[in-house]
């Protein structure tokens, strides 16, 4: 069963305004509130585009990106990066790690929901 | 009638004689200790050796030419004797002390044992004494000359040999007689107990003839009176109108400082003394044989000028008168007197001399650039009596080339005082030597040199007046035409006698750079203890004169070596103890073998035993050249134990210094990453509930259909993170605040208990809230502690609402206990949750560290137990981690009980 978005997201509030949104976008959403647990569910779900919180409990969302880009199965997948530390050096570590898109909280709406488009629109183009 | 050959043979027998003499008495002297050889008899006849054929013919021609003026050069040492004799025992006994060998000697060992001193001295009394040598040289010729007459049976085999070829052959002669004499034996303390005792014979030898003639003359001439009438008809009188003027003064003071200072006198006075109380007798037995000397000096000097013709050499009446009478054994009685008079001073100048020239010129050059293979005993004394025959020859190579210069001249008299004014230039720093503590080497040094520069400019150099028409115009203008450089007229100084005037400026710059320079200059370590040793020859006199250990340590050489080891104040300190302890004034304190022992232990902490010992021995074996070596290690060693301690100082400062820096960089740059952490983590805590607020709101702003319960949610999870926001930023703000020590409160005493209940109250909700027991363990009664009541309140309730919230336990169970022990007031609060790993324990104090999981719901900024710890910290108490009954974290409050 194959999905849009994977949220992971450890924050409940900003969970469930991540998870109104992109399902107002019209995608179908799944979402975990862990490092491990994302990791298990990108495989499991395989999802078209991941949305990844950095501070995660059990394992950091740098983490869970170094693992899915090692991965020959995961390494594709579209990764958003959030995150509310916006110094400039979660950012160059994001780049280095190969996420897609580096969003800081707080985040516009908007903002989430249309890079979320485009990971899509790329993600169809690509595959 | 005598001749010429009899009386040179008669002369060579008599020196045979004397050699005999002083072969015997120096066996004599050294088989037996006690023999007259060592009495104050022998002492004062050979310290007549003063009196040389300057006084047995000179002084009659003086007498003859100057009436009185002869007198002075008796009445110099007189006063000496008589009235300073304490200066002529401090001498002797600081010579005996300092094993002194000569005046060269004397003033180098005082003057910090410079070589350079001794060197400068010696040179000068080598040149200052050539004119004396060459008196005496000039006296022998005359004498025979005036015997062997113009007759040709008088001059016999010396027909054809002019005066200088016979005075050449009397001054070898003499330098052969002196090698014989003087240099058979090298002796450690210099003393010549054979060539004193044949000076002692001729001192007899020449008084009596004196004496016979004197005697003659008063006879022949009818008593002293008719000689003065009947000189007195013929127009000869005493002229007594020039007496007391300045040349008469000049001679007075020039042979004060002549008995003093003059090689032979000291050699006989201080250096050949064997017992410092042959002083007393000498003090009045010599004056009494100069008495006896002069006597007759002027019956016969009128008595000569009233009967001998016209132009004969008044310096030779003595000689002459008898021939005249035809009484050819007393005149050859007085050329033997005269003979006498001209040896003993030749033998004992030279010997003094040639001492001189020997230890402080040629041995050091020796030293200097031999190989070392003569190193041995043996070698060294040969070498040292090689050195001593060549210094007489070269003695009296001077003499005689003085006198071959000068022989045109024929007064004697003048020609003596010349070389007196020329030794007289060491007397200023003889006696600041003995009593001026502050006089320094380059003083003595300048004020020697200086006064012997004048001396050869005003006195020397216009003795060739008549030899050399070069010095005669220089002389009368001057270098140069320079008319107040004149020798005789320096700086303008015109009329006075010159000798008086050579004598004034040389003494009086000489005394003037003396005084100056002394106090202009410092001394060296080394001249501040000689000078003392000098100085204060009597106050440290006990140890050598009560024991008599010679070179026995003195508590003042100890203390100089102490002092440059330990330091001044623990020198002192030190010594300061032992004379209390033996009771005696620091002063006058003499080392016990036990103090030396024990100020060794105290060096050898500084310097190690060994140089210790090494050091501590030589001052108290009292060798006098290592002593110098000593201070020299004893300086260098301090030095560089202060260096090296500096050292040590300084870069133990650095160190710390260093380490200052380095614990302040840490810390600054500990609290510069704190604070970046700080807001990294603020900013992070500020962001989350804001980035649901943003996004719930634009939710709501955009989209107006969502159905009234959604937005009923919505709103109040805005209005939630709204609350979480402003307690996080409390929170932020008191931690702050109670770190920077400001929202501070007056601790007071408080009920504890009540304020757990308090807590345990408040709590109550949140803990049915998550079905959580609470287990009370033991209960403290009411307990009195200082703070304040909300605050601890405020600890608990974060303590129990943490234990609540990170409990995953399906039964979660809390643990209270409080009590009293040992003065203090414990409260854990424990519970079965998770518990802390190794890993957090250090962190979970830190500000916004929430729990392991990191787990979000529970509200919490992670300040809780930050601003926990530091209530607890201002009630001076303390919030730990401790192992507690359940598996889970118990953290333990402690508060100290109020009495």
């Amino acid at each position: 069963m194959a999905i849009d978005v994977l949220i992971a997201e450890d924050e409940p509030s900003i969970l469930e305004s991540l998870d109104f949104i992109l399902r107002r976008a019209g995608w179908t959403i799944s979402a975990v509130t862990d490092g491990d647990a994302a990791l298990d569910a990108v495989r499991r779900l395989k999802p078209r585009v991941l949305v990844l919180d950095v501070m995660l409990p059990k394992r950091s969302g740098f983490e869970v990106l170094k693992q899915i880009r090692a991965d020959v199965e995961t390494r594709a997948l579209p990764v958003l990066i959030l995150t509310a530390k916006g110094q400039q050096q979660d950012r160059r570590i994001a780049e280095e790690f190969g996420a897609d898109v580096f969003v800081t909280k707080p985040y516009a709406n908007a903002d989430v929901v249309g890079a979320v488009r485009h990971l899509l629109g790329r993600d169809a183009g690509t595959s | 009638m005598l001749s010429a050959d009899f009386v040179i043979a008669t002369a060579v027998g008599y020196v045979g004689l004397l050699f005999v003499l002083a072969y015997f008495g120096d066996r004599r002297a050294r088989t037996h200790k006690k023999s007259f050889l060592h009495s104050p008899a022998v002492y004062t006849l050979s310290i007549s050796v003063y009196c040389t054929s300057w006084t047995f013919y000179g002084a009659v021609g003086n007498a003859a030419r100057s009436g009185l003026e002869f007198l002075t050069i008796y009445l110099g040492p007189t006063l000496v004797f008589v009235g300073w004799w304490f200066l002529l025992r401090r001498l002797v006994r600081i010579s005996h002390l300092q094993r002194i060998t000569s005046v060269a000697d004397l003033l180098s060992s005082r003057f910090g044992k410079s070589n350079r001193l001794a060197v400068l001295v010696t040179c000068i009394a080598v040149v200052g004494i050539a004119p004396y040598i060459a008196l005496q040289l000039k006296a022998v010729t005359s004498s025979i000359q005036a015997v062997a007459g113009s007759s040709e049976f008088g001059q016999g085999s010396l027909a054809g040999i002019d005066d200088v070829g016979l005075a050449f052959g009397i001054a070898a002669g003499m330098a052969l007689f002196t090698i014989l004499f003087g240099t058979r034996h090298v002796d450690a303390k210099e003393q010549h107990h054979g060539v004193v005792a044949a000076i002692a014979f001729e001192a007899v030898v020449k008084l009596a003839a004196l004496v016979a003639v004197g005697i003659f003359v008063v006879y022949v001439g009818g008593g002293f009176e008719n000689i003065f009438s009947q000189a007195a008809e013929i127009g000869i009188t005493m002229d007594a109108e020039n007496t007391f003027d300045a040349r008469w003064l000049t001679t007075l003071g020039l042979s004060v400082a002549a008995i003093v200072c003059l090689p032979r006198q000291f050699q006989v006075t201080v250096v050949e003394n064997s017992d410092e109380n042959h002083l007393r007798v000498a003090s009045w037995a010599f004056p009494a044989y100069m008495l006896l000397m002069s006597l007759f000096i002027l019956p016969i000097a009128v008595f000569g000028l009233t009967r001998m013709p016209a132009g004969s050499n008044p310096d030779m009446f003595a000689l002459t008168l008898p021939m005249a009478f035809g009484q050819d054994a007393l005149a050859l009685f007085a050329f033997i007197g005269g003979f006498s008079s001209a040896t003993s001073m030749i033998i004992l100048e030279s010997i003094a001399l040639s001492i001189m020239v020997s230890n402080h010129i040629i041995m050091p050059l020796v030293l200097r650039y031999s190989s070392g293979g003569s190193g041995d005993g043996q070698g060294m004394s040969r070498m040292l009596l090689i050195a001593r025959r060549f210094s007489i020859v070269l003695i009296l190579s001077l003499g005689f080339f003085y006198f071959f210069f000068t022989r045109d001249s024929d007064a004697l008299a003048p020609i003596g005082l010349i070389s007196f004014t020329a030794i007289a230039q060491f007397f200023p720093a003889v006696i600041a030597a003995l009593f001026w503590r502050d006089a320094s080497l380059k003083a003595a040094t300048a004020a020697i040199a200086a006064g012997f520069v004048f001396w050869v400019w005003c006195s020397f150099l216009p003795s060739f007046e008549s030899v050399s028409p070069r010095i005669a115009l220089l002389m009368s203008q001057g270098p140069w035409g320079i008319s107040w450089l004149r020798p005789e007229a320096m700086f303008g100084l015109e009329g006075l006698d010159p000798l008086a005037h050579a004598a004034f400026w040389s003494l009086s710059i000489n005394v003037l750079t003396l005084t100056v320079v002394s106090l202009l200059t410092t001394q060296s370590a080394l001249e501040r203890i000689q000078a003392s040793v000098f100085v204060d020859v009597f106050k440290r006199g006990q140890v050598a004169r009560g024991n008599f250990v010679r070179g026995s340590a003195t508590a003042n050489d100890l203390f100089f070596v102490a002092e440059r080891v330990l330091g001044e104040r623990r020198a002192a300190a030190l010594f300061e103890a032992e004379a209390r302890e033996s009771g005696v004034d620091p002063d006058m304190l003499e080392p016990s073998p036990g103090f030396i022992g024990r100020l060794e232990r105290e060096l050898a902490g500084s310097i190690g035993a060994a140089s210790a010992h090494v050091m501590l021995s030589k001052v108290v074996s009292g060798s006098e050249v290592s002593l110098e070596e000593m201070m020299q290690m004893a300086d260098e060693t301090q030095q560089v134990i202060e260096y090296s301690q500096q050292l040590e100082k300084t870069s133990a400062e650095l160190r710390s210094t260093a380490q200052q820096l380095e614990d302040a960089n840490v810390q600054l740059r500990e609290l510069d990453s704190q604070k970046d952490e700080f807001l990294s983590q603020v900013s992070h805590e500020v962001r989350t509930p804001m980035t649901s607020i943003r996004s719930f709101s634009e939710i709501l702003l955009d989209d107006q259909d969502i159905d009234p319960g959604q937005r009923q949610h919505f709103v109040s999870t805005i209005h939630q993170e709204s609350l979480r926001l402003t307690k996080l930023l409390d929170e932020i703000l008191d931690l702050s605040a109670l770190e920077r020590g400001e929202r501070a409160w007056d601790n007071v005493p408080i009920d504890a208990e009540a304020a757990l209940d308090r807590a345990l109250t408040v709590c109550e909700a949140l803990l049915r809230q998550r079905g959580m027991k609470v287990q009370l363990g033991e209960r403290a009664q009411r307990t009195m502690v200082e703070g304040d009541a909300d605050r601890l309140c405020q600890v608990f309730i974060n303590l129990i609402s943490n234990a609540v919230k990170y409990n995953d336990s399906d039964t979660p169970l809390l643990h209270i206990s409080s009590t009293v022990r040992a003065g203090s007031y414990v409260v854990d609060i424990a519970d079965n949750g998770p518990g802390i790993g190794k890993r957090e324990r250090k962190l979970i104090f830190e500000k916004f560290w929430r729990g392991p999981g990191g787990v979000a719901d529970q509200g919490g900024a992670g300040l809780g137990l930050a601003i926990s710890r530091q209530i607890i910290a201002r009630m001076n108490g303390s919030l730990d981690l401790v192992q507690g009954p359940l598996p889970g974290a118990c953290f333990r409050v402690r508060l100290t009980v109020l009495r």
